[in-house]
Formats: C-alpha cells, structure tokens, sequence
C-alpha cells in the first residue's frame, strides 16, 4: 500500500483490523495521540485527503493512494508554525496539551460555517483540563494577553516552556516512544463482584503463540500493600495484592498475559480458564457497615483498617462544645441529606508505563505519575529492592487530577519485567481506565446546621458516610480531609462531624481533584445557603457573618494544636467581587417565559498544603557558558507549575524564565520529591526552587564579589552578568572552564496557610423541561499573589468545568452485578465546548507570608464551591432544593415541574405554544 | 481501535463481487460501511472485515419522484446535498445530520446506512427517513431485492429486518413527503448530547399531521392524525401509540422524562404547523 504522511511518500502494510491511529504512530507520528480509542475525543484528529477524521476509528487499509496529514506536517517544513499553531501558542490554548494535537487539526480544518457555529463544531474533541475558553480563544485567534506586563518574571503570564514542542506534537508523553523488543500486557478482569478464585489454567494461553509470560497471583509478591501514594505510607490500608485470589469488584485483576504482539496478548487473555467460587456481594456503604455484612477484607490489625469486621476503613467521631446545646439555642435549624455522586478523572492520558531493566541492573519505570518519588519507593518495598535499584520517571503527563497519587499499573509491570527480564508495556484502554483504576468517592453526607435569627450559627453537625469502594486506597486520607477546611470554614461554638469510610464490592475510589471537600461542601454550602434562606438573610451577608477571620481558630474536629495559619487572607474581598459581579444586571431576551432565572453563590477553604509534611528538593546550577539548569522533583501534566518554577528562579537570578533550562520527575536527578498532589507543585517544590535560587544568588554574588574586588552585597544579577559599582563579570565567566556554581533547596511543607474560593452563578431553569441554562459563571480565588495569572486563571476555569461536568451529568454507573455500566465517553458524558459558559476570574489582592513568593495553592479547590452555588442559584430560581447531583434534567423534571409551577403565580402551563432551545 | 482479531479485510468492487460474497458469508465475517462503529468497541468475534467502499454505488440522486440515497452514502454527503426549492421538508435533512452525538469529523466516514443497520433509538438517520416516509432497500445473497418501509426497519435497540447475510442498499424518500411542511424537535440531557427524545411532524396536503417519535422509543413510532388534534387528544393518541414498555430507558434519559418531553414537543408541533395552515 502507498500513502503520503505529510508529503513524504510511504509504502507499507498495516495488520488487518488496525487503525490508521496505531499505523502513523508505528510509522513514528507519536503527536497522534490516544485519548479514547473509541472516535469520542478527538485526540487522534488527522486530515485524510484534507478532510479531518479520527483516525483511531478509520481502517488503516483504506488510506491506499491518500494523503494525511498530522500535526507533525502543519508546521512549514522549515519551521514556520501554521497560523493556528501560532495561536494555541500565543493563547495558551493547553495545559496537559494531550489533545492539543487534535485541537489543532480540527480547528485547522473548520469552514465559515463551523467557525460560525463553534461550539458545535469543536464537540468531537475534549479536552479536562482547560475548560475549554483558552482554546476557544486560540481558534477565534484572540489577541492574546501580554506577556510582558509587569516587572520581573513573576506575576508575568510567562509562557510553558513546552508549548512549542505541544502545538508541533514534539512533547513526549508516557507512551510516546519506540522500545526494541518491548512486550506488551494486556489484564484479564474480573467479571464478577464478589469471588475467590479457585483456579486458573493459563496452559493454552501460554502455548499462544508470541505469549511469553501469563502472570498470576501464584507469582505475586506476598506483601499487601495500598496504591495510595502517600509521604507517611502508614496513612494508608494495606489491602491490596498485586493480584490476589480473592476478588472484591467486577473488573479487578485476575491474570495479566505478557506477549510480543498486543494481537497475542489479546487473544491468549481470552484462552485463560478462571474457576471462580462466587461470594456475596454488598455494593450499598449503609448495608456494608451493618453487623452481619459479608467482611471484604478479613485483614488483621497491622493492615491498619479500622474495623475490617463492620468493612469500615477509618472512621472519625469528633464533637467540640455542645451540638445539642447549640441546635436547641437555634432559631432555625435546617436538616437534610445530601449525596454525591462516582465521577471519573477522564483524564485524556490513561494510566500506563513501560518498564525494563537497564545496563546497571535497575529496574526502570518510566511512567505515567504524579509522585514518581513515592512511586519508586513503593516498588523498592514490594519487590524487596534497594532504593538505588529503582529508577523511576515521568515524561511529559496527560493529565492527573488526583487520579495519578496512586500506584496502579507499575507494580504489575515491575513484575512482568522482572520476571521476564524484558521491556514490558501496559497502557490501559479508555474502558479499563474506567474499571480498572479508581473514581471520586461518592459520599452521603447529612446535616443539621442551626442559627439565632441574627445569623450567628450555634451548631453544625454532619455525618459522613464515604464509599470507598473494594480497596482502602485513599478512604482514609478522604474522609479525614472532607471533615476539615469544609467545616473548619465556619466559626461555630458547636460541631459534631461523625464520618466512615467504607468498603463495598465496587471500584476503588482514590484521589481526586479536592480531596473530599467538594463532598462536603456540596453538603454544608447547600445546608448554609437554606439556613441564610429561612432567615430572610442575604447569602453573602450570611458568610460574613459567619466565616473565620484572622485571629480566629480554625476548628474542624477538635482545638488541637496544628500548623495552619492565616498567612494571608482574601475571603472578604472574593465574596465582594462575586457579590458586586452577580448583583449586576444582565438581560436576556432570548429567555422566553419558560426560562426560570436565579443566582447563587458558595464559599471554600483549603489548606494550601497536606499535612503531614510533604517534601521537595530542588538543585540549580549556573552552568559553562553562564546558563542556568534547574532540576526538580515535581511532575508537569498540565498544573503549569514548570512555568511558576522557572519564573521563581528567574525573579531571583534577575534572568528570564526562558533562560533556564529544567530538568524534572526522575528520582535520578534529585533526592526526593513527595509529589504534585495536594496542589503542592508551587507552594512547596516552587518553595524549594525559591531556596535554591537564593541560595545559588548568594553563590554567585560571592564569587562575583571575588573576582570584581566588591562587596557581595553590592552585586546585581542580571540576565548575562553580575554588576557591581566597580565593574561587570559575565555569568559566563564566572563559570569559564568548565566550572560550575551550585546550590539545593528544601521544603518540608509547614507551616501551611489557607486559600479561599468564592463561586458564584446565574442560572436559567426549563420549567417544562427540566434543562439547565448557565447564564453567568463569576469565581473568586485567593490565591495569594499570583505568579503566573494566565496560568491560574486556566486552573480555575479548568476546575469550574470539571466540577460542573460533576454538577450536571458525569456519574459512573454500576450495574446490579455491580459493574460499570458506562464506560465509554459516549456513555459518560463529560463536558464538551458548547457544555460550558465561560466564567469569569477574579484574583484576590493578598500576599502569602508563608507561600513561596506570596503564592498560594490553587489547582484543587475551584472544584469544590461548584455544585452549591449552583444548587443554590437554582434553588433562587425555581424553589427547588437539588439534594443529589448530577442535576440531571431527566431526574429532576418532575419535582422541577412542580416546584416551579408553584413558584409561579402563572396558573397553567403554556404548553401549545412552540419552544425553541 | 485495532481489531486485533481481523485477519482479513476484503473489498469487492461492485454489485457482482458484493452478491457473490453475500453468498459466503459466514461466522466472523462484518460488513465494513464507514467503521465508525465497528472500531470503536473490541469485536473479538470478527475475523474478516467485507468492505462496501468499492462497491460504487452513487452516494445521493434527487429526480422528480424523490431522493435516493445508498447505503454508503456519508453522512458529510447527505449533508451537502441542495434540496430543490419545493421540497419545504428538506431543512430536516441539515436537522438530523446535527442529532448526530458525533461530530462532523465523523461524518466524512460514517453512512446513511451505518447508522440505519446499527439501529439504535437515537440514530438520526433513523429519525430521518422514517418521517419522510422512506422505503429501504434490501439485498439478499441470491441477487434478490425487496423494499421495507423504513418505519418497519428498525424493530428495536440493534434489532432490524435484516436478515443474516442480507446488506441494506439505500433508502428512498418520495417527493410528495419531501415537500410537506415539517417541524423538528430535538432535546438531550447535554445541550448536544446523545438524542433523548427526537419528534418529527408534517403536515399533509389535506390537513393531517403525522408525528414520527424516535430517540425516546424503543423503536420509531408513527402517529397519525387525520386533523389537528387538541391537547387531550393528542396526549392520549400518543399513549395509546406507545404504550409504557415502548419508551426507551438508558443512560441518555429515563422512560418518564422522555414521556413528557415528547408531549411537550408533540404539542409544539401541533401548534407549529397549525400555524403555517393558517
């Protein structure tokens, strides 16, 4: 077969039944990337003759004779970047940049009519990080915002060091490279909940031919371990096997087969007999903590489960002053439930590494992680290693959200190479991503807030319950985390929170972008914004009443002492900017009369750092030729935090951020890095950037001051060369000969300030259909001072939209078997451009005592404020309290119909009359 | 995604080579249309993939008796297809391409029959050709041919009347239904999501009006009225059409909800097209 790839003539053969995605990729165009394999998300984008198609969906056999075209052939072929390409650049219109490859070639691709209907026209391609309105800006070819505002390289919107190689599709990706001999595995799973597994005879699938090894729990290692990555390995359940012969949900581990060929590896996993002993199954987390539920885990004490008898995986029962007191001195008490839903990362880069051993006998993991440090820890464990006989690290990565603190494919891939001493391959499929790692925890979570008719709160108390599902993994961390800035928010004399993380025979639940607070505060928000209700009293007003200010404690579960402080405060200027922003008067005439409008707003807080101490270590270097190199521990996978470093040093070395070149996520290059979780990237390895920094200034200035014949402390560092009243050194000098000036920076993550997040929303609610319209979509953020304002504000718009996709629609469905119903993007429907408004960002006007140049954490909590105040807007609308999300027009219809009919004082239904959408 | 367990992928070129291989087909075999569904889930059934690509039937032809369109017509074709001026239903032909879940990328590759064969209550194809009256197709191994009206081809979620071996040719829409006036009504639980409820009405030369229900149903439904019924009327005619098993129940919307939007949308139509007759 003849074909061109981007003018250059090809003759080759695909397999049967491969697609035209795998072969470009075989031929070397790594920029095609897999999101879904399944034609839903538009990652695979090529031009096939011009026309644009997803390549993962087009017979590779078909493109005899035609031409196509990647994102490796947009640019010129001496360089010049297509126009577009000029623009996702100039724009930022990426964080991740996984799908940035087909971004590009679907929006280079578009006509009059699609540009004029974009939103329409952009709905093949998602993308989780962004929220879409960088990319959309991109595309419409808006002129970007300066990136030369301001002094200094901080408070700059510098711009990703990797956006060149993302919008030409030269960024390396987990996957994104040719092995020799590399095998490839493939996971048998289980089909059902609940089972032991009394045999398996893998005989023929061995015999297959190109199969090399089939793995079972006969050859797992004996140590339980839990996938939850962690500083303190302790704060998690050791539950888990690497394969186990007991199966807890449908979908887990069986057997992994090991073969030359995928084709092999899927064909002798269908030729493994399992023989399956079936045992109850309990999927309800109430059910499961009955006395008399089957136990799940039978584990003894050092497991570190609370109570394995009730399958309860920690617990936490705390009470401070008198909450029966207080909610009897209430004027008004509201009570109610509140339950959240399973939601995916969807992160568009699976879970995934490729594993071998090298020339000095490591074990080597190159991976798909946000804590490659602990990660490569964990194996050392498991495996009975030196630490220095594992090395593991990260290239660029698609994407995390929390879902990557977890350790879900290198254990079993460390594994296969050891057994097999060869190159191994997993990279999980969109279906197994949905079935084989883990969810947010779904949470119900029920409250009773009280208030004097002053507003002055006398008593909250909440029960938790948190589904952890089939293994520990995060429940504990999870729970003990939605109990705390949540509640700690408020200054209450009275709280009770009584929580349980329990164990039921689904899919693990993990880590995920807020960490149990967007739980609770669907939960508490909803229950605050009913109290302000029924007391006549504006919401705003109510959380000035009600929140904590400097000086006041900050108090959760108990008056224990902590290390949060109020390093810096911008509660009340969020709520005045949300407030100010919502209370202006939008019209809208495209609103027929069945459009129902209302406002809403809620309020978050988060400890800019997780306890416990997390860890960075940053090394820079002024180099030969008086160039800087900064290397640190932290993973990019869209955080942007590569950025915030290089502007950190750059603001201390008077350089410029694009001068510095970074190294980074390979435990062969610094000491220890806990990992980019929590929001940690800037505010504790941007910390130890920071220390490095100065401390490489002051190394300089020194050896500056030696040479010039000066005083230290009269050198200035300047981009080139340091500059003392007496003279001038080139940097380049100062390390001629090859010398070279070093420093290195720690952190240890205390003490820890707060961050605060106000969102607010204007809605427009269907009274006949149920549909939801966002109007207006205003958030606050106190981020402290904020280093790179493009980039934060990417972080709160992609937040906003992942929390609405939860709000609105995302939910992972598990059958009466207790498997996952939907596991496709066609089946869960994760927003789209033309499924979100564009919300406007406000930044608070702080500066962090504590935080690396003023900074604060800002990546996990835009979500958690979402679902409340968009409840509560829709509460102000129609007069009906939405207890559960997703608010799905299907299931809130006909409460809706009801409620709103009695809100109107209209008396019947308009129903002959048309409606357009 | 690579069908890994494909061993071969055929591609006869024209009718003669296609009845033939009608005549052969067997366990593992699949009919290759556009692939859009093919390759998006694991089908390790499959073990030879019969492309149609090179059977050459003429994509989409209009003459004064109506509009034929083939099987292997792309979805990007119907689209760009200019209606003439008289045929005042043909606005549901860009309508229905825009019901499609998938984007226009999409629809370069997949086709008009695709869509038909998977029969799934959301095709849009499926919406179309049924409210247009259309008539179907169908080649069967010996050479044989028979037409099926197009409301009588799907007969429930990935049950049609193909039978084993037989391959859908095209569709055919008559004129006289291509130029009635149409109102088209589409709602999904995401503002451009899978279908929920997909409600096309026309309005006869004598006064009647015929709703065809699809997306919310099972299979698609027809309702006829020979008049233009009142608001009782036309709730009970459609409960009476459709009885409570008949409306579908997925992930893209409970039975309830797409009850209702289809009350709500019949009735819009109703009054929408009344209008245009006054």
């Amino acid at each position: 077969m003849t074909f061109t790839v981007n003018g250059r003539k090809f003759e080759a053969d695909p397999r049967p039944g491969q697609c035209l995605r795998n072969f470009l990729r075989d031929l070397g165009c790594f920029g095609v990337k897999k999101g879904c394999d399944a034609g839903d998300c538009g990652a695979c984008t090529v031009h096939v003759d011009g026309a644009p198609v997803h390549s993962c969906l087009m017979p590779a056999a078909r493109v005899h004779g035609r031409a196509i075209t990647t994102v490796e052939g947009l640019a010129d072929p001496d360089g010049a970047l297509h126009p577009m390409q000029q623009s996702f650049l100039d724009n930022q219109g990426f964080q991740c940049g996984f799908c940035t490859a087909g971004m590009l070639m679907t929006a280079t691709a578009l006509d009059q009519s699609h540009r004029a209907a974009l939103d329409w026209a952009m709905k093949g391609n998602l993308c989780r990080c962004t929220g879409y309105g960088s990319i959309r800006s991109a595309i419409e070819g808006k002129n970007p915002v300066s990136a030369a505002n301001g002094q200094g390289a901080c408070g700059r919107n510098a711009p990703a060091p990797a956006g060149p190689d993302i919008v030409t599709g030269r960024a390396r990706y987990t996957m994104d490279t040719a092995v020799d001999g590399l095998l490839h595995m493939k996971i048998l799973q289980s089909p059902h909940a609940s089972a032991r597994i009394l045999a398996i005879d893998t005989r023929e699938a061995l015999a297959f031919p190109g199969v090399v090894a089939v793995l079972t729990h006969a050859d797992a290692p004996a140590r339980h371990f839990s996938t939850a990555r962690h500083e303190n390995p302790l704060e998690d359940v050791d539950d888990t096997l690497v394969l186990d012969p007991i199966i807890r949900f449908a979908g887990q581990r069986v057997a992994a087969v090991v073969a030359e060929t995928e084709a092999a590896a899927d064909a002798a996993r269908s030729l493994i007999a399992v023989d399956y002993e079936l045992k109850p199954a309990i999927f309800d987390p109430e059910e499961a903590m009955a006395p008399g539920a089957p136990v799940i885990h039978d584990k003894p004490a050092v497991s570190r489960i609370a109570n394995a008898g009730r399958n309860i995986v920690a617990e936490l029962h705390s009470e401070v002053g008198d909450v029966e007191a207080g909610l009897a001195e209430a004027d008004v008490v509201h009570e109610g439930g509140f339950e959240t839903q399973r939601v995916q990362h969807a992160h568009l880069e699976t879970h995934g590494c490729i594993g071998w051993i090298d020339d000095d006998s490591r074990l080597v993991i190159r991976t798909s992680s946000q804590t490659p440090f602990l990660t490569r820890d964990a194996l050392a464990a498991l495996y009975d290693r030196p630490r220095e006989s594992v090395r593991v690290f990260c290239e660029r990565i698609g994407g995390g959200f929390g879902g990557k603190q977890e350790m879900l494919t290198e254990d079993i891939v460390a594994l296969a190479v050891l057994r097999t001493g060869r190159p191994v391959k997993l990279e999980l499929s969109r279906a197994e991503q949905f079935t084989l790692t883990t969810t947010r925890h779904p949470m119900r979570v029920s409250m009773k807030v009280g208030a004097k008719r002053d507003g002055t709160l006398t008593a909250i108390s909440m029960r938790m319950l948190s589904n952890t599902g089939a293994y520990g993994n995060h429940g504990p961390g999870v729970l003990f985390h939605g109990a705390g800035e949540a509640v700690a928010l408020y200054r209450c004399p009275n709280k009770k929170i009584d929580g349980y993380a329990v164990y039921t025979n689904v899919i693990p639940a993990g880590a995920f972008r807020g960490y149990g607070l967007s739980q609770t505060n669907f939960a508490i928000e909803s229950a605050m914004d009913e109290v302000a209700r029924s007391l006549g009293m504006d919401p705003f007003a109510f959380r000035r009443k009600n929140v904590v200010v400097p000086g006041d404690a900050m108090i959760a579960v108990d008056h224990g002492p902590h290390d949060v402080e109020f390093g810096s405060y911008g509660l009340d200027q969020c709520l005045d900017m949300v407030e100010r922003s919502l209370a202006d008067c939008a019209r809208y005439p495209d609103l027929s009369e069945d459009w129902l409008v209302g406002r809403g707003m809620a309020a978050g807080m988060i400890d800019t750092i997780p306890p416990g101490g997390h860890h960075a270590e940053s090394r820079i270097a002024l180099v030969e030729g008086g160039g800087y190199e900064l290397a640190f521990g932290t993973a990019e996978f869209g955080n942007g935090t590569t950025t915030v470093h290089a502007q950190i040093a750059a603001e201390i070395l008077g350089s410029d951020p694009g001068r510095i070149r970074i190294l980074q996520s390979d435990t062969d290059i610094t000491s220890h890095d806990t990992g980019a979780y929590g929001s940690s990237g800037t505010v504790v390895a941007g910390a130890a950037t920071q220390a490095a920094a100065e401390a490489l200034a002051g190394e300089i200035r020194t050896a500056a001051a030696h040479r010039l014949g000066a005083a230290p402390e009269e050198c200035v560092i300047g981009p080139d060369a340091v500059t003392a009243p007496n003279g001038r050194i080139l940097l380049s000098d100062l390390t001629a000969g090859g010398g070279r000036l070093e420093a290195i920076g720690q952190t240890h993550g205390s003490p820890r300030s707060v961050a605060f997040n106000v969102q607010g929303f204007e809605v427009a609610v269907h009274r006949r259909y149920g549909v939801i319209r966002i109007l207006r979509s205003i958030h606050a953020a106190d981020a402290g001072a904020v280093i790179n304002p493009r980039q934060c504000r990417g972080q709160i718009e992609g937040g906003v939209a992942q929390a609405l996709g939860a709000a609105l629609w995302e939910q992972v469905l598990i059958d009466g078997a207790g498997r996952v119903a939907n596991g496709t993007f066609r089946g869960y429907h994760m927003p789209a451009m033309c499924d979100l408004p564009e919300t406007e960002v406000h930044f608070a006007d702080t500066y962090d005592s504590i935080g690396p140049m003023g900074a604060k954490s800002m990546s996990e909590s835009p979500y958690n404020p979402v679902a409340a105040a968009l409840a509560n807007a829709i509460r102000d609308a129609t007069g009906l309290r939405l207890r559960t999300t997703p608010f799905l027009a299907d299931a809130i219809f006909e409460e809706l119909v009801t409620a709103s009919s009695s809100q109107m004082s209209r008396p019947e239904e308009t129903e002959s009359e048309p409606a357009e959408l | 995604m690579d069908l890994t367990s494909i061993e071969a992928v055929e591609r006869p070129e024209g009718d003669a080579a296609i009845a033939a291989r009608m005549g052969c087909f067997g366990d593992g075999d699949a009919w290759l249309a556009g692939g859009t569904w093919l390759f998006s889930e694991p089908q390790p059934q499959l073990r030879r993939l019969i492309d149609l690509a090179a059977a050459g039937w003429p994509p989409i032809s209009a003459d004064a008796e109506g509009l034929s369109i083939a099987a292997t017509c792309t979805i990007a074709e119907l689209d760009r297809f200019e209606a003439p001026g008289t045929w005042q239903a043909s606005h549901l032909i860009g309508k229905c391409c825009r019901a499609f879940l998938a984007s226009f990328k999409i629809w370069n590759v997949a086709t008009v029959g695709g869509n038909l064969c998977m029969s799934l209550p959301a095709g849009p194809m499926i919406s179309l050709t049924t409210a247009l009256d259309g008539l179907c197709e169908i080649l069967g191994p010996s050479g044989s041919s028979r037409k099926v009206p197009a409301l009588d081809f799907v007969h429930g979620p990935l049950e049609n009347a193909l039978e084993p071996g037989e391959i859908l040719r095209g569709v055919y829409i008559p004129a006289a239904s291509l130029m009635r006036p149409a109102a088209f009504r589409r709602i999904s639980l995401s503002p451009m999501g899978r279908t929920g409820a997909l409600v096309i009405g026309t309005r006869a030369p004598d006064g009647g009006f015929d709703l065809t229900v699809t997306g919310a149903t099972r299979r698609p439904v027809r309702v006829a009225f020979s008049y233009a019924p009142g608001l009782t009327a036309l709730r009970a005619m459609i409960d009476v059409a459709i009885p409570p098993d008949l409306w579908h129940d997925d992930i893209h919307g409970r039975p309830e909800w797409r009850r209702h939007m289809v009350m709500q949308f019949a009735a819009e139509i109703v009054a929408e097209l009344s209008e245009g007759a006054a």
